[in-house]
């Protein structure tokens, strides 16, 4: 689950690190009262949306103006100007893709005077299943493009997670961003409390970029993008607050409410699957037909035929569609229940377009009866290559 | 032979009294009559559970318990994600040599853990979010469907679950069989990687060959086959198929599984084709012909 900027800052703040002071609005009204509350001479004034690349993005409605989507103010004046421009309208980034975000919420910040602009990320390092440090000299940009151009400038440094951040880890740590004096003083304290913060609050990804140090040679966490671990969000109901549903698909939020794990994508084909290896592998076959899938879906091993039937709603639901594969490996799931609810989705969905049917595993030859027997405009197909092939023809023509 | 587990392997079932457990303890019992020998349960120690063959298994209070009356080596762990991870550090301390986390949604941080105490014991844990393990017409641990399987030369190692069944239902079909088949599971943190495995299935003499199947995200695959290419210097090789699923992934999402997410650039399908292939492993772009390559490889 991911997070706005100022809710991952307000999160960090409340585990002691050095953020600015800031407020975020929701409206033009209250972006006055916002700015007179921060002392200036520098205000920042940031859209708030599920995506990076802000800075350099462009708002689609010629009235936001041709600037991106964080703007510096020099006055509460400018700082109402600019949420006026903003809120309401359409951010594009390189993240949001072509359609862009729409920015509701903005958040106005206490300007800060920029030293220099570090790196600093935490993540589990999959390799060693240890929680690590991922730091950078180069901060302020985008860090694939660090790995891609100079990947010596970035450092990994993994944490024993008995010991959690020892001197000797903030130690290398520094010297990896090339900290001295108050700015070393300052890391000694930073990065313990960013490793605590993400290890108690069971994040995915902790990110500060940029990680500055000010003229007055103290740290401050000047961006900050935090995604939470979703398998771990029962422990943290604070967190589960944060979510906005207005960052999410629609479709996808309906997934998550029926347990089924759906994404969204561009093409035509829609795919019900149980698996999500097998998932993707259908997808991927769709594609070696010449054809584009129109979603991830993936109905998971225990598929009643009421969630079978809530999936193919929610696959219908997507105006692309034009055709849907079912690929169910049963192994323990029974073919003949399966059958029955894509059945009773059919019917109830009044399905208008062409429907492949795979089932394999326990009871399946009943389940192909079952099929083949309803007088439904429904295609079995014998295995995973088979129904490949008869979903993509059918929609060709 | 097989790879870890075979008809002399006695298992327990950490969580039997839930549904998914007690379910899964019946299919692995009317699996060639799979040694399932007892559950575990804080509060009903000393119960009986009952099997639908009429059969009465005791029900522990504690895996050490369980393990002594037993004997058993093997525990099989289906605790919701909550308490899996406490599961799995009970079994870890009461010395279990093979734990197999079946559970799904287990928090990476708990895993972290987990992880930690593991490669400071002599336990091997398999998962989680995996279905488990099976040798044909010996043993079943965990969720995979017993009636695809048929007795042969094929080890199959995959991250995914139902990929698996696809892997084993083809190489049945083709008349090839396997002699163990090992999910290891699709989450970022896991006990048991592809070397582990590949190393078990190159020195066992009845795998004559090795079907494996990875998915983006990571770098397991990309290790596994540095480790081929050095094994093969050691003489050590056999004829191996592989797949990988996601080349249509979209990158940044999470496809369902926490593992299979493409992030900076790495953990595509095309760098892990092309790392797979240099190790000598043919990679089928079709998840439907895993079967008949293998066939073709073996033909020569």
């Amino acid at each position: 689950m991911n997070i706005h900027e100022h809710q991952a800052k307000a999160v960090l703040k409340s585990f002691g690190a050095p953020v600015a002071d800031g407020y975020a609005v929701f409206s033009v009204e209250e972006a006055a009262e916002a700015a007179a509350k921060l002392p200036g001479p520098l205000w920042v004034v940031k859209s708030q949306i599920h995506a990076g690349g802000r800075g350099k993005g462009k708002f689609k409605e010629a009235e936001a103006g041709e600037k991106g989507g964080v703007r510096l103010a020099f006055s509460p004046d400018e700082v109402y100007e600019h949420v006026k421009a903003m809120l309401g309208n359409t951010l594009v980034t390189h993240q949001t893709g072509p359609e862009g975000k729409q920015v509701n919420r903005i958040y106005i910040e206490d300007g800060a005077d920029i030293k220099s602009e570090l790196y600093c990320s935490l993540l589990v390092n999959r390799e060693t299943g240890k929680p690590a440090f991922v730091v950078s000299t180069e901060g302020g940009m985008d860090i694939e493009e660090v790995a891609a151009e100079t990947p010596e400038k970035i450092l990994t440094i993994n944490i024993e997670p008995t010991t959690g951040v020892t001197d000797a880890d903030c130690e290398a740590l520094c010297n990896a961003l090339n900290l001295e004096g108050t700015s070393k003083e300052d890391g000694y304290k930073l990065f313990p409390i960013l490793y605590k913060a993400f290890t108690e609050k069971d994040m995915a990804m902790l990110e500060v970029n940029p990680l500055i140090v000010m003229e007055d040679e103290h740290l401050r966490v000047l961006d900050a993008k935090v995604s939470f671990d979703g398998n771990a969000l029962f422990r943290h109901p604070d967190i589960q607050e944060l979510r906005d549903k207005t960052e999410e698909d629609e479709k996808e939020i309906e997934a998550h409410e029926w347990d089924l794990a759906y994404i969204s994508l561009d093409g035509t084909i829609g795919c019900m699957v149980n698996g999500a290896g097998l998932a993707m592998a259908t997808m991927d076959i769709i594609k070696l037909y010449g054809a584009e899938p129109a979603n991830f879906c993936d109905v998971g091993g225990g598929a009643s035929a009421e969630k079978v039937a809530a999936a193919f709603k929610i696959i219908m639901k997507d105006p692309n569609v034009e055709g849907i594969l079912v690929n169910i490996f049963g192994g323990i799931m029974k073919c003949d229940v399966i059958a029955e609810g894509v059945l009773q989705a059919v019917k109830e969905t009044n399905l208008s377009v062409p429907l492949v049917v795979r089932l394999e595993g326990t009871n399946v030859e009943r389940g192909k009866e079952i099929i083949a027997n309803s007088g439904l405009n429904v295609i079995p197909a014998d295995d995973l290559d088979d129904a490949a092939k008869k979903i993509t023809d059918a929609v060709k023509k | 032979m097989s790879i870890l587990i075979d008809k002399n392997t006695k298992v327990l079932t950490q969580g039997m009294t839930g549904k998914t457990g007690s379910f899964h303890t019946n299919q692995a019992l009317n699996y060639f009559g799979t040694q399932m020998v007892g559950g575990i349960h804080p509060k009903k120690g000393g119960e009986k559970w009952q099997a639908e063959n009429g059969a009465e298994l005791p029900i522990f209070a504690s895996v050490e318990d369980g393990k002594k009356a037993t004997g058993a080596t093997a525990s099989v762990v289906y605790v919701p994600p909550a308490g899996a991870a406490a599961a799995i550090e009970e079994a870890i301390d009461a010395g279990i040599e093979l734990i197999v986390c079946i559970t799904e949604g287990v928090p990476v941080m708990d895993m972290v853990r987990v992880k930690d105490k593991l490669v400071k014991s002599s336990s091997r844990l398999i998962g989680p979010n995996c279905p488990g393990l099976l040798t044909p017409e010996e043993c079943k641990i965990g969720i995979m469907p017993g009636s695809i399987f048929s007795k042969g030369s094929v080890g199959v190692v995959s991250r995914s679950g139902t990929l698996t069944y696809e892997a084993v239902f083809q190489t049945s079909q083709v008349g090839l069989g396997q002699t163990t088949a090992v999910g290891i599971g699709g989450d970022p943190v896991n006990g048991t990687n592809f070397i582990d495995v590949l190393d078990m299935f190159l020195s066992d003499d009845e795998t004559q060959s090795i079907i494996m199947i990875g998915e983006i995200g990571g770098s397991a695959e990309e290790e596994a086959a540095e480790f081929l290419i050095q094994e093969a210097k050691k003489g050590r090789k056999k004829p191996m198929v592989g797949f990988i699923a996601g080349r249509t992934a979209p990158p940044g999402r999470t496809m369902g599984h926490a593992g299979a997410i493409v992030s900076g650039g790495k953990g595509g399908a095309e760098d892990k084709i092309a790392a797979m292939e240099e190790a000598g492993i043919v990679v089928s772009p079709s998840p439907a012909r895993l079967g008949v390559t293998l066939q073709d490889v073996l033909k020569g």
